[in-house]
């Protein structure tokens, strides 16, 4: 565990290596300022297989991160999440299965990105927290010195000392606290409790006790997880795939409730790209003749919590968000 | 003489209720998917998970409680393929009841669903199928849709049922 020089410091060198595009890595909501969050969508993404196109994937990837970090050099934006030496962790939400878990041909991208921009292949973990959900979603694990890892964390285990903030007390996973920068990668579901799974909820992967936080639609549990000082700092960026997603039925896989986005969703601000995910499933619902997530009884309170006062996660509000919507192809 | 022969039924009788017992047990946790090449096409893979209401949550962590509500005794889940290429997913959940299985069933919006004479109810979609018999709730998703993927599921839950 670190102390708190240790935290201090690697606070600061984030801040500094992420520079002005980081507003709401680990700093507050501050007055006017937008959270940005872009997607971009390619309707030419799938393939007759299981699999997208790998070349249409890499460059919604470029499109997207170039998009929100403003810059014509797909690897510059990388260099503003990480730096040479790092441990960098690619968190993915592939519980579901290849049907509705990040891509292989995402996370290979992103590993390649990562790689240009100076993080050796051995320094990147990709895990959730199950092997067998990496093996279902499609990935080979693999703990071969100087190659990317794939692993999950019910190998890794556990930090034996907990930690705590408001209702939640748990302990991490090895593979999360090893890690110097965390990338998000969750897919857009909707969840038989809390709602809407997307990015906050995907941090129920990284600890031992998930099952323990499912009470009152997961309402103060997401938000007070989320603010455990090395999951709020150390989970720098979303990048959401959004192939397939799930209306009805969440968090598992259900053919029947889900539909063809084909894109990718980024951003830095947690709060406010689940936001927009709620805004998107609650469409579909609506589309379908389905009550609202409130109506059902999956209330997406959680938000609000993650945006209040104590918490100050990101914004709920819609107003506040800027969202850049492209599509390529 | 007599207490020999007292010996001899009790040994016996204890000898019957094992037996009942262990086919009792073998009854609750019968294997129910089809082994490879029982329903044509359709191959099993090697593992086969099973949960209990306690460890459900390991495999659909947020999903398991709805299960757990209506009365969850076990579930278990493994892979096919279909002619070497279609992937699909076969979970069998079993519950104290039939009202449990009917419970879960009828929680999820029948949509645009086709209803398939299987079990007590089915339902049946591109890529998915759904029914229920007795306390059992089975559920068949396949990850990509293929040329006769709706009889091919059909295929496989009839073979299910009839073990069921």
């Amino acid at each position: 565990m670190q102390n708190r020089r240790e935290f201090v410091k690697e606070m600061v060198a984030g801040a500094a290596v992420l520079g002005t595009g980081a507003k709401f890595a680990w700093c507050e909501t501050k007055g006017a300022e937008k959270s940005k969050v872009v997607i971009v969508r390619d309707p030419k993404l799938r393939t007759p297989g299981p699999s997208p196109d790998e070349k249409r994937v890499a460059a919604l990837l470029d499109h997207a991160m170039q998009t929100y970090f403003n810059t014509q050099n797909p690897v510059q934006p990388w260099k503003q999440l990480v730096r040479p030496g790092q441990v960098v962790s690619l968190k993915l939400n592939a519980m579901g299965g290849r049907a509705i878990a990040p891509s292989v041909a995402l996370v290979a991208a992103i590993c390649e990105r990562l790689q240009q921009a100076g993080i050796k292949a051995g320094d990147i973990i990709v895990w959730d927290r199950g092997s067998r959900d990496l093996e279902m979603a499609g990935f080979k694990l693999s703990s071969a010195p100087g190659a990317v890892r794939f692993f999950g964390s019910d190998t890794a285990g556990y930090e034996t000392a907990a930690v705590n903030y408001g209702s939640v007390t748990t302990r991490l996973a090895k593979i999360f606290t090893q890690s110097d920068v965390v990338l998000n990668l969750p897919v857009l579901k909707s969840h038989n409790l809390a709602g809407v799974t997307m990015a906050m909820k995907n941090m129920y992967g990284v600890i031992d006790n998930p099952s323990a936080l499912h009470g009152s639609a997961c309402n103060p549990y997401i938000a007070d997880l989320n603010m455990i000082p090395q999951i709020r700092e150390k989970v720098r960026f979303v990048i959401a795939d959004m192939k397939t997603a799930v209306f009805e039925g969440g968090p598992s896989y259900r053919p029947e409730y889900s539909w063809n986005e084909d894109g990718l969703m980024i951003g830095e601000d947690r709060v406010a790209i689940d936001t927009i995910s709620a805004q998107m499933i609650e469409r579909k619902r609506a589309e379908k003749g389905l009550q609202t997530l409130e109506q059902k009884g999956t209330p997406t309170h959680f938000l609000a919590t993650a945006a209040d006062a104590q918490h100050k996660l990101g914004t709920n509000d819609p107003a506040r968000i800027a969202l850049i919507e492209q599509s390529i192809g | 003489m007599i207490n020999l022969k007292t010996r001899r039924i009790k040994t016996a009788a204890l000898a019957a209720l094992l037996t009942v017992t262990l086919l009792a047990a073998a009854g609750c946790k019968r294997n129910l998917f089809p082994a490879s090449g029982v329903v044509a096409g359709w191959d099993k893979g090697d593992k086969t998970q099973t949960f209990d209401a306690s460890t459900l949550w390991q495999y659909i962590d947020g999903g398991a409680d709805q299960y757990v509500n209506a009365g969850l005794v076990s579930a278990a889940t493994s892979d096919y393929k279909y002619q070497g290429n279609l992937e699909a997913v076969v979970d069998i959940y079993t519950m104290k009841t039939a009202a449990g299985a009917q419970k879960v069933f009828e929680a999820d919006p029948p949509l645009d669903a086709k209803t398939p004479q299987l079990g007590d109810a089915a339902r049946l979609y591109e890529r998915s199928l759904v029914f229920r018999k007795g306390k059992y709730l089975v559920r068949i998703t396949a990850y990509q849709a293929v040329p006769g993927e709706a009889d091919a599921l059909l295929a496989l839950a009839n073979a299910i049922a009839s073990k069921m």
